[in-house]
């Protein structure tokens, strides 16, 4: 994260000595882009801490467990489609629920559908791609977060 | 006066969120300065760092590269070798895949291929270079392996097929 931030610096520098107004003018764009998404990011980022304190660990372990079958992936899924929880918070969880005893293909399942399905940042997306092809595209991903997890399941099956 | 109606039910939690968090604070309530503190305020801090970064790079990308070189390197014409460079412009993303939506908008404008857009997409979630370590770290480098080997022929699968309906129905981005 921060190589991103630092690197952004340092091209924003180049740009800038190269032509002063290009840069400029480049800068007010993304400026302006990410004003413009700003009130609905706001509200998306509100919703989801308010989903997220619901959701604590225990509940997880509950529903992700060994006990929970097979329909431990599809909770993963669905847990993973309605939360967003950043790379720095999400692995450290995974770690702490392969301990309790969640299979390492369900916890594939979580990862997946984290990354790739957002179900609360649909309106963001949609901003961009529209609501037609976000909600498939997210559709998509969540029946592919399964088809991995079942992969996954077939392969620590048989080693 | 249409601006602001867009914004309507944004506005809206946004205020009535800050007025729980006041409310929050004020009486002690324990739950909502939990969401308050540990939940919002650790989007908050990842947002406010990497968004504007992200879209600062996206519109110098706007200014400085012409719609040709974008087009001769992962055109529709760029082939095999547009897809892969797709994939490594994913593979370095950082940041939650909302954060790519803005990359891949200024693609699209600049005559990206659906196919290559959502192949790129794939791409953020298979790999991120970046938190490689975390993985690894926490899960082992067996599952992270596995993962990656799995997930990618599934997710660049389904990139292709949306990335192909996309192309087909002639859909556009939405002008942000």
């Amino acid at each position: 994260m921060r190589l991103i931030v630092i690197a952004a610096i340092v091209i924003t520098i180049i740009s800038f000595l190269f032509d002063k107004k290009k840069t400029l003018k480049g800068i007010k764009k993304g400026v302006m882009m990410f004003l413009k998404i700003l009130p609905v990011l706001m509200s998306v980022m509100i919703l989801v801490s308010i989903v997220l304190y619901f959701v604590s660990e225990n509940t997880l372990v509950k529903y992700l467990g060994s006990d929970a079958g097979m329909g431990a992936y599809v909770f993963a899924a669905v847990i993973g489609a309605v939360s967003i929880i950043p790379s720095f918070i999400s692995y450290p969880l995974a770690g702490v629920l392969v301990k309790t005893g969640v299979s390492y293909s369900v916890i594939s399942v979580f990862i997946n559908a984290l990354k790739m399905v957002g179900v609360l940042t649909i309106p963001i997306e949609a901003k961009f791609l529209g609501y037609k092809i976000s909600i498939l595209r997210n559709i998509f991903a969540f029946i592919g977060a399964l088809i991995v997890g079942g992969l996954m399941a077939l392969i620590y099956s048989m080693t | 006066m249409k601006k602001t109606k867009k914004y309507k039910f944004d506005y809206a939690v946004i205020i009535a969120f800050a007025v729980f968090v006041i409310c929050s604070y004020a009486t002690g309530y324990a739950p909502g300065i939990k969401i308050a503190k540990d939940n919002f305020w650790g989007f908050l801090k990842e947002m406010v760092f990497i968004l504007p970064v992200m879209f600062i790079l996206v519109g110098l990308f706007d200014v400085w590269v012409p719609k040709e070189k974008v087009q001769k390197y992962i055109g529709r014409a760029s082939g095999v070798k547009g897809v892969f460079l797709v994939m490594l412009l994913g593979f370095l993303q950082a940041g939650p895949l909302y954060a790519a939506y803005p990359v891949a908008y200024i693609l699209w404008k600049k005559g990206t291929p659906a196919t290559n857009i959502f192949i790129y997409l794939s791409s953020v979630t298979i790999l991120q270079v970046p938190v490689i370590a975390f993985e690894v770290g926490f899960l082992g480098f067996k599952f992270f392996i596995l993962r990656i080997l799995l997930s990618f022929p599934v997710f660049i699968i389904l990139g292709f097929i949306l990335g192909n309906f996309f192309d087909k129905k002639g859909y556009k981005f939405k002008k942000v």
